[in-house]
Order: C-alpha cells, then sequence, then structure tokens
C-alpha cells in the first residue's frame, strides 16, 4: 500500500536555507545541496524547496542550486516561489524539479493552473495555498502571507484541482512556525474537499504531531516539515518510526 | 554506453544525473538512425499515450525503437516508456503500442477498490512475481516512487513486480532483453540506483 510522505521543505533566499515564525525574523540554517542530501539519507520521501528571493540574481542563485541538488538526489523535488508564468515552470523543470507549486501567481493569472497542466501534466502542477482564519472563515492569502486576496480558501482549493493541480499543499498561517501541531480542523475540510493527494503544512512541533496528523486525519496524504527538522532535534527517521510503531505505513 | 531517447515527452534530467552517478557513460538522442550505436537504450516518457506514441511515429523513432530491441540489446521503458512498450492503451481512445510485451494498458480505476485517489502517487513496495536481472540487487518490499493513472494488464507471464494498491497494479514487466518500469528508478533512491546499474550491466 501507498505510504505516508514526509517531505522536508527548505526555504531559499539567496541560495540559502532560511524559516521563519510566521513568516517573520527569518534566520539562516543551512545549505540547500547538504540539507538536500542529508534528508535524503534520512529518509525524507520527497522535497521541497520555496524560493523565497525577490531579485533577479537570487533567482538564477536558486536554479543552480536546484540544479546542484537534483544532480545528486533522486527523490522527487518540488519548487515553488515566483512561479508565475509558463516560462517559470520551464526554467525549473530544466533545472530537475519534478514538480511546480504555484501560489500567489495562480491568483494572479486563474488561467495558469489550467495551461501548466495542459503542457507537463497534472501530476506536475501542486497548488499551494497558504489560509488563515479572517472572521472565522477560510481565507486564501497571496504574497507569502502578506495580502489578504478574500478569496474563500475551499472553493479556491476546489477550482484549482478541477483546472489541473495534481496535488494540494495547504499552509495554515494560523499555525505556521508555532511549532504547535499541524491545523487539523483546516486540513480536515480540505481533505474532504478534493480527491488529490493533500499535504499538510505548517505547525510541526514535534514526532507526536505526524502521528496525529495522520491518525486523525486518514485522508492526508504527506506532511511537510522544516523548522523542526533543520535544527536537527528530530530525524525523519524519529518521526517514520513513531508512525510505524503507531500503524501508520510509512518507507522505512 | 546507454542512450536515452528524447522524443519530447518529460524531463530527462533526473534520469541524465542518475546514470552519471553511478559512472554510467550516456547519451541522449532523438535521431533514430543513432539508435544502434548504443549497447542499451531507455524509453522515458510523462503525459498522455496517444500523443507520445504519434510523437514516436512522426520523428521515425516507433520502427528504430522496434528494430533495436529485435537485435536483442537491452531497452529498458518507464513510466509511460514502459506502457509504450505494449500492444495497446485504452487512454482516450485506443492507441497502437509497440507490441514488444503482450498486454494491453487500462485504467487504474477498475483495479483498485473504490475510494482510492488517483493518481496512484507516492513510494509503493515491489513484490516480485519472478527473477528478473533488473531487480536482482533489491530484497523483496523496496520502496520505489509511483504516478500513474493506468497500468498494463493481460500481460501476465511478463509480469515481474506488482504493487499492491487496493488492488493489484503491474510496477514492472519483461521479456526478453525489453524491460518495463512502471514507477521512476530515476526517483526512487538508492532503490532506483540499484535498478538503473543493474540494468547498465545487461549485454544485448
Amino acid at each position: 500500500m501507498i505510504t505516508k510522505r514526509i517531505i522536508p521543505c527548505l526555504d531559499v533566499r539567496n541560495g540559502r536555507v532560511v524559516k521563519g515564525v510566521n513568516f517573520q525574523g527569518l534566520s539562516d540554517v543551512s545549505s540547500p545541496v547538504e540539507l538536500a542530501k542529508y534528508y535524503s539519507d534520512s529518509g525524507a520521501d520527497e522535497l521541497v524547496f520555496y524560493d523565497i528571493t525577490a531579485s533577479a540574481e537570487g533567482r538564477k542563485l536558486f536554479t543552480d542550486v536546484l540544479t546542484r541538488v537534483a544532480e545528486r538526489v533522486f527523490i522527487p523535488l518540488t519548487v515553488g516561489g515566483g512561479i508565475n508564468t509558463l516560462e517559470d515552470f520551464d526554467r525549473v523543470l530544466k533545472c530537475g524539479a519534478d514538480k511546480v507549486s504555484v501560489n500567489s501567481g495562480a491568483i494572479r493569472d486563474p488561467s495558469l493552473i489550467g495551461r501548466a497542466a495542459k503542457r507537463y501534466g497534472d501530476q506536475c502542477v501542486v497548488i499551494s495555498a497558504d489560509v488563515k482564519r479572517v472572521d472565522g472563515r477560510f481565507t486564501v492569502f497571496a504574497r507569502g502571507g502578506r495580502d489578504d486576496t478574500g478569496l474563500e480558501a475551499i472553493e479556491w482549493i476546489r477550482r484549482c484541482v478541477g483546472d489541473g493541480a495534481g496535488e494540494v499543499v495547504l499552509n495554515s498561517i494560523d499555525t505556521d512556525g508555532v511549532r504547535g501541531g499541524f491545523d487539523l480542523e483546516m486540513l480536515r475540510a480540505v481533505s474532504e474537499a478534493v480527491d488529490v493527494p493533500v499535504i499538510a503544512s505548517g505547525g510541526a512541533g514535534s514526532v507526536q504531531d505526524f502521528v496525529t496528523l495522520f491518525k486523525t486525519l486518514p485522508r492526508v496524504d504527506a506532511g511537510l516539515a522544516a523548522s523542526i527538522l533543520h535544527f536537527g532535534e528530530v530525524t525523519v527517521s524519529d518521526i517514520k518510526t513513531a508512525l510505524r510503531a503507531e500503524g501508520v505505513n510509512v518507507r522505512l | 554506453m546507454t542512450g536515452i531517447i528524447d522524443y519530447g515527452v518529460g524531463n530527462l534530467f533526473s534520469l541524465r544525473s542518475s546514470l552519471a552517478m553511478i559512472g554510467e557513460d550516456c547519451a541522449v538522442t532523438g535521431a533514430p538512425e543513432e539508435l544502434s550505436r548504443f549497447d542499451r537504450l531507455i524509453l522515458p516518457g510523462v503525459g498522455a499515450f496517444g500523443d507520445a506514441a504519434d510523437k514516436l511515429r512522426a520523428t521515425g523513432l516507433f520502427d528504430a525503437v522496434r528494430d533495436y530491441a529485435a537485435t536483442g540489446r537491452p531497452l529498458m521503458g518507464i513510466c509511460l516508456g514502459m506502457q509504450l512498450l505494449f500492444e495497446k492503451s485504452l487512454e482516450y481512445g485506443e492507441h497502437t503500442g509497440l507490441g514488444l510485451i503482450p498486454g494491453r494498458v487500462t485504467p487504474i480505476e477498475k483495479d483498485i477498490r473504490p475510494g482510492l485517489k488517483i493518481p496512484h502517487i507516492g513510494w509503493n513496495a515491489l513484490s516480485f512475481k519472478k527473477s528478473s536481472p533488473i531487480f536482482r540487487d533489491l530484497r523483496d518490499g523496496e520502496f520505489v516512487y509511483f504516478v500513474h493513472s493506468y497500468h498494463a494488464t493481460d500481460c501476465g507471464p511478463y509480469v515481474s513486480a506488482v504493487a499492491d494498491y487496493g488492488g493489484t497494479l503491474t510496477a514492472a514487466a519483461e521479456r526478453d532483453n525489453v524491460f518495463g518500469c512502471q514507477f521512476h528508478p530515476e526517483k526512487s533512491g538508492e532503490t532506483g540506483l540499484k535498478i538503473l546499474k543493474a540494468f547498465c550491466k545487461l549485454e544485448g
């Protein structure tokens, strides 16, 4: 049977990995190539790279990093950040990405997902949604959590999947970086609304948080983790060992 | 030297990098007349069967790949490249494949428990049905990475490995010198590299 995936997420700025708390106060962690190799060796099922660079020079650094990672690490690589056009898809796919995650770019141009899915296949297109409760309503935010789009999240994600997005990364801004556990309420709503894989993001603070995630929400396919892993307190293999002990199927 | 067939379908970066990683010389080619210079060939592919088969025909590679296989030298299809090895596919209509392995390609939907997500995406365990030279360094139950909505059926004696996804999916098939992997060895970590390494040791 298919296994639940544990996916380390690396936010990359100017060729370095950073991880913020609630998207602010970024702190440098380590080299993306070294981290990618380390994670792959310790059992990561996939890796996500978010390019949080704004400048053109930074973009070039990012694709250089991606190329170097893809030359050495042979697990699926997803790239996000700064993906606004089909040319952006092309740019990162040529450097070794397997999937491309779209967030603000799809909000700005709602035809992007459909066009990308047609050209590269549904399996290549991931919709990543940053969602926050606003007056009790799940609301999509753009530009790294800065802009309230007013879009209702479930409706938005359903529409993206209908257009051809093959996976959903749901990042809860309310729990991101707080390390108090995944946003189970938000994840339940999304995983019940779509039939493609849902990847939980935002809030992983302990091994137990992953156990709770998959035991509570069997329709969630994968869990994303950043800070909990980058500082080395917990390894991917620790998470998987705990999951297996609880009867959750993992690749170990 | 191993040739990777480029017919404009899918991303060859990882495949090239993984062959480089295991120290295998390889070259990418889209020219039918060049295929005969390689010791073995890999046919990759992502996307829809009909489009891919059309592209193979339009470029003259369809006959060139069949001729190559007839020489007895090793040929491996990956993902859609594996599906193309079969006689036909029922993906969006009916399309003729290379016919190098008997069988046809059908939706996984009818072979799995209702309610499971399609495509079958992620890591799943291989269960071997017979001994295969490309899996000789693997243990039963090793995990590989899949992304697909169709699989090969009616190919019973040629199935070399299956995966369980609320039903039995064809994970690999082979006939003599022709091998097919529905999963992506180039995305399956160390296990995938072992498969590619074993394939690259095969001689025609």
